[in-house]
Order: C-alpha cells, then sequence, then structure tokens
C-alpha cells in the first residue's frame, strides 16, 4: 500500500512505519473502504445465483457505517467480500485504494455465526490469543490486550471458560472481544449484537463508539435494528433485494456524543429512523 | 446421578467377577482335558507370566504393540493430512480410501499377516502397516469435516499455514482422529498377536500357540486369560488419553445434549 493514503493510528498489527504517519496525511479524496459496481455470483453455470449485482458505496477513516436490509439480501455475502474471503465475481473493494484480494491484515470480522466462529477446544483467553500469536507480542502487551478487550464486553471473569460453556449472548462477545484484541484498523461486525439482552446491547453500541473514538477505527456493522443503525451510524447503508443493491445512503445528523437516552429522544432521531423503516418498508 | 454413577461401576466391575466366580466353581473338579479348573489355569499363568516370561515375551509383544501402533499413528496422522490438504496426493489416494472405506479393518489383516517374515522389524512393520488405514482414513474424514466458518476464521485473522494447521485443524480434526486411532488400536492388537503365532517362538502369541500344540491347555488359557487383561488394560489407558485430548469435545456434547 501507498504510505502516503494511511491514516495514522494509535494501533496497528502490521510491523511498519507507516503507523508514524501524521494524521494530516490522511488522503482527503480516498476513502478508507471503496466499494464500486461490487458484485458477487455464487457458483457458476445452470446453478449460478446471483447475490449482489452492483453495490457502491464509501466509508470514510474512522466512520461508523451501519449496514441494514432484509434477510437474505447478501449482506453476509458483503462483508465476506471486503474481509478477502470470496473474490469478487466483478467490480471491486479496495482498502485506501489497494483491491482487496485476500484477507487485508488491518480487518477483522465478527461473523454472524458467532458459536461456530469460536474454537471450542480453547478456552475464552486462548481464543484470544490465537489470532495474536502470529504478532509475537511481548507477553505484557498481549496479556494486556486480552484483558481489556475482555473487560470492555464485561467477561473477565470467564476467560478460563470454554465457548460451549457459555450462553449465546457471552459466545457472541467473545467473538467481539477476539477482534477487539486484534486491535485492526477496520472493524467489520455481521449482526454483532443479535442475541444478547437489551442491556448488554446498549452497552456494546457505546463500546463501539468509544473504540471508535479511542482508536481511530473504521467501523463497518451489518444489523436488522433500525434504531440500532441510526443510534451508531454516521450514515446507514439501505440495502434492498434482490439481487442486493444500495436503495440509499442516509447521512445521519445526530450530535455527538451520542448518548442512549437523550440521542433517542431527539425528533432528528425519530426522523431518521422513519426515514430508514420506510425505504425498508417499501414494496419492491 | 452420583448414585447410578456408582451403580454402573458395580456392575461395571461386578460383572466380571460374577463370570470369574462362576468359571472357578464349574471348572473346579472338571477332568476334562480342555476345560482345566481355572484354579490350574491361574496358578500356571502366575508360574509362567509372573515373571518368567515377562521379560522375554509379555515385555516383548506390549513393545511391539506400542512400537507398531505409535508409528501408524503419527503416520496415519501425517498422512492423512498429506491427503486431505495436497489436491494430487487426494486425487490419488481417494479411490483407495474408498476402496478400503468399504472393507472392515479386521479383514485387511491376513494381508499384513503374509507380509509377516521372521524379527522384531518385521512385525513391528505389520502391525504399524495394518494399523495406519483406519487413522488415515479416520484423519483425512475429520479434516473434510472441519467447518468452513473455523477456517474462515483463521483466514480473516491471517493465521499462518502452519497454525492452521496445528492449531485449528489438527484439534477440529481430533474427534475423528480418536475414534480412527481405537480401531487401529485393536488392529494393531489383533495383528500383534497373529504376528508371533505364525512368524516366531517368542511373544505371548507365540507362547500361547505352542501350549495349544503341545495340549497344554492350561497354559493356553493362561495365555488367552493374558492377552485379555492386556486387551483390557490398555484400552483403559486408551480411554484415559482420549478423555484427557478430548476433554472439551466430551464436554462440548454433553451440553449439547443437555440443551
Ligand atoms: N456459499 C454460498 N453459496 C451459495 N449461495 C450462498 C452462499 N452463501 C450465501 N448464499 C446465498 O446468498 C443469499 C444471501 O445470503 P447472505 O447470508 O449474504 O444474506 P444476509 O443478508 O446475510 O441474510 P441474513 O440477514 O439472514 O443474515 C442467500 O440466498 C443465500 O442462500
Ligand atoms: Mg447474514
Amino acid at each position: 500500500m501507498s504510505a502516503r493514503q494511511a491514516p495514522a493510528l494509535p494501533i496497528r498489527n502490521r510491523k511498519s512505519t507507516m503507523a508514524q504517519q501524521p494524521e494530516t496525511r490522511i488522503s482527503a479524496t480516498t476513502p478508507r473502504l471503496d466499494v464500486a459496481h461490487l458484485a458477487k455470483t455464487y457458483g457458476s453455470g445452470e446453478k449460478s445465483r446471483t447475490v449482489i449485482e452492483d453495490l457502491t458505496f464509501t466509508v470514510d477513516a474512522g466512520e461508523v457505517v451501519c449496514i441494514v436490509g432484509p434477510s437474505g439480501v447478501g449482506k453476509t455475502t458483503l462483508l465476506k467480500c471486503l474481509a478477502g474471503l470470496h473474490p469478487a465475481s466483478s467490480g471491486r473493494a479496495a482498502i485506501d485504494g489497494r483491491t482487496i484480494s485476500g484477507p487485508p491484515p488491518e480487518m477483522a470480522l465478527v461473523f454472524q455465526d458467532y458459536n461456530r466462529s469460536l474454537m471450542p477446544w480453547l478456552t475464552v483467553r486462548k481464543n484470544l490469543i490465537l489470532p495474536l500469536r502470529h504478532l509475537k507480542l511481548p507477553a505484557a502487551e498481549l496479556k494486556e490486550r486480552c484483558d481489556s478487550a475482555l473487560s470492555a464486553v464485561g467477561l473477565s471473569h470467564a476467560d478460563n471458560q470454554y465457548p460451549w460453556q457459555l450462553s449465546g449472548g457471552m459466545q457472541q462477545r467473545v467473538a467481539i472481544a477476539r477482534a477487539l484484541a486484534y486491535r485492526p484498523e477496520i472493524l467489520i461486525m455481521d449482526e454483532p449484537f443479535a442475541s444478547v439482552d437489551a442491556q448488554t446491547r446498549f452497552d456494546l453500541e457505546d463500546l463501539c463508539l468509544k473504540i471508535r473514538k479511542d482508536f481511530n477505527m473504521t467501523i463497518l456493522v451489518v444489523t436488522h435494528d433500525i434504531d440500532e443503525a441510526v443510534y451508531l451510524a454516521d450514515r446507514v447503508v439501505v440495502l434492498g433485494s434482490r439481487p442486493a443493491r444500495v436503495l440509499r445512503v442516509v447521512d445521519v445528523d445526530l450530535p455527538a456524543p451520542r448518548d442512549q437516552i437523550s440521542t433517542r429522544s431527539l425528533p432528528d432521531f425519530a426522523r431518521q429512523r422513519t426515514e430508514v423503516l420506510s425505504l425498508i418498508k417499501r414494496p419492491a | 446421578m452420583r448414585n447410578v454413577k456408582i451403580r454402573n461401576w458395580v456392575i461395571g466391575g461386578g460383572t466380571p467377577v460374577l463370570l470369574l466366580a462362576a468359571w472357578w466353581l464349574l471348572s473346579a473338579n472338571s477332568s476334562d482335558p480342555f476345560f482345566p479348573p481355572l484354579e490350574t489355569i491361574i496358578v500356571r499363568f502366575q508360574e509362567l507370566w509372573l515373571f518368567d516370561h515377562f521379560q522375554s515375551d509379555v515385555l516383548l509383544s506390549l513393545g511391539n504393540l506400542f512400537l507398531g501402533f505409535a508409528i501408524a499413528g503419527v503416520a496415519g496422522v501425517a498422512l492423512g493430512f498429506v491427503t486431505a490438504l495436497v489436491p494430487p496426493v487426494r486425487w490419488m489416494i481417494d479411490p483407495l480410501i474408498h476402496f478400503l472405506r468399504g472393507i472392515p479393518p479386521v479383514a485387511l489383516v491376513p494381508i499384513f499377516i503374509s507380509l509377516i517374515g521372521f524379527g522384531t522389524g518385521m512385525r513391528v512393520t505389520s502391525i504399524a502397516l495394518a494399523a495406519l488405514f483406519p487413522t488415515m482414513i479416520a484423519t483425512v474424514d475429520g479434516i473434510r469435516g472441519v467447518s468452513n466458518d473455523l477456517m474462515d476464521v483463521a483466514r480473516v485473522y491471517r493465521l499462518s499455514r502452519k497454525e492452521r494447521v496445528l492449531n485449528v485443524l489438527l484439534p477440529a480434526a481430533m474427534p475423528h482422529i480418536f475414534s480412527g486411532l481405537q480401531v487401529s488400536l485393536q488392529v494393531a492388537f489383533i495383528v500383534m498377536i497373529a504376528s508371533e503365532m505364525l512368524g516366531s517362538s517368542q511373544g505371548i502369541g507365540a507362547m500361547t500357540l505352542l501350549a495349544q500344540q503341545s495340549f497344554m491347555t492350561a497354559d493356553m488359557w493362561a495365555g488367552i486369560l493374558l492377552l485379555g487383561v492386556i486387551g483390557f488394560l490398555v484400552n483403559i489407558l486408551f480411554s484415559l488419553l482420549k478423555h484427557k485430548v478430548l476433554s472439551w469435545y466430551i464436554g462440548s456434547r454433553r451440553m449439547a445434549r443437555a440443551a
């Protein structure tokens, strides 16, 4: 990648000098994440199935963008393309202008099937450590990263348990903690708060906003919850089916810092959630 | 819960004791040369195996068994990985696997017995060869069964190839590998005995066959008894190992059933 476009971040996994680049070097024109005319077709020939036909949107550095859309529209497919797990059939997705062709080092993904994305033979802490091993961190930093990630999701007490000993919501938080301990520059989450209780959900939403602020992280979240999308996001990408396309990108102009009670009671909040909702409800 | 456990232990331990007692009583006055009294058998057992032939024969047999099984286990897992992960090898080996899958492993034993020559080396080789396939096939199946989700996680977090093999595929395939090892162990045990009965003058199998051929039936029974005891102990050791290595799997299965 070109150093010119690398944003300065206090955290990173790559051993590179780019970390020292001053913030002013962030290119104003190249978005952090650029999805341009992306298409994805599963299979080929007779049985091929076009899930995404022509998808275009961008995410700027330090932005929180939420993706909402009906079930089965291809949100997970989109995220897997962004994470370099599936090649795009046409068009492209790029980070800082570099086309994504494999899992990018600066990215972490929290999978939708959290219970199938944790290693059942490893304790919670060891699940967090596994992705960090090849970074060859000093033991103290390794411990610090795990401790702070676990306490951020409220699971400090569970670090020696196995994932299958935990409830669904706890497993989901382990998956989030694993991504946090990895300290990505770009964090992508696929319905990350779907199976936690309401209180934990609010806490995790606020955690999401906090790490964005603390680490200048760029965050992309798929969610079914429109209120959540509006609360979290700087912009909401509303997808329509099928195949998936962008219905509209809604700019959320709610004041920062956001607060679960006061932000959600703003008239603007209601207006914007209605805007998103009417897009989704609209007959196709 | 606890009571059930105790009851199971009592039944599990009590039944063999009862059977032995029955054997003892029923055979006490036996004059049938083929069914000597259990008492005689046990006296011979003690005279023969504790500890006259212990080193020369029992340890020899056990040594062959463990060496052959260990080689088969390590090589089976390694070959399984290569087969599952290297496409050209997979294309070559897949038909063989499909062929072997339909045959009970024990049915292959005659092939390996015919390979047995004289000398310990050949015997260990035939044990290892016979025991190799169940583990290898189970390993291939285990690796293929690893969920795509886990492999996606490994890729997103950019685990190295070595980490993917050792820290994801190997543990994920371990439950399969262990069922393969269990079959391999049985096969190794059978081939161990058979190899001694055919090509050797030493070892428990050889002693037992020799006793039979020279009409020393008490000695023959003593040999069979010893083989039974060894088989039993080896299986206990194996399941201890399995419970240690697969405790996460056993625990998660129990959890899934309870849910
Ligand atoms: N590996 C695959 N091969 C073929 N088809 C697939 C594959 N993965 C997903 N699909 C199909 O693509 C479509 C979109 O799936 P996807 O999981 O991306 O939807 P989603 O928007 O994430 O849905 P949800 O909100 O329920 O999670 C579905 O119809 C699904 O059947
Ligand atoms: Mg999905």
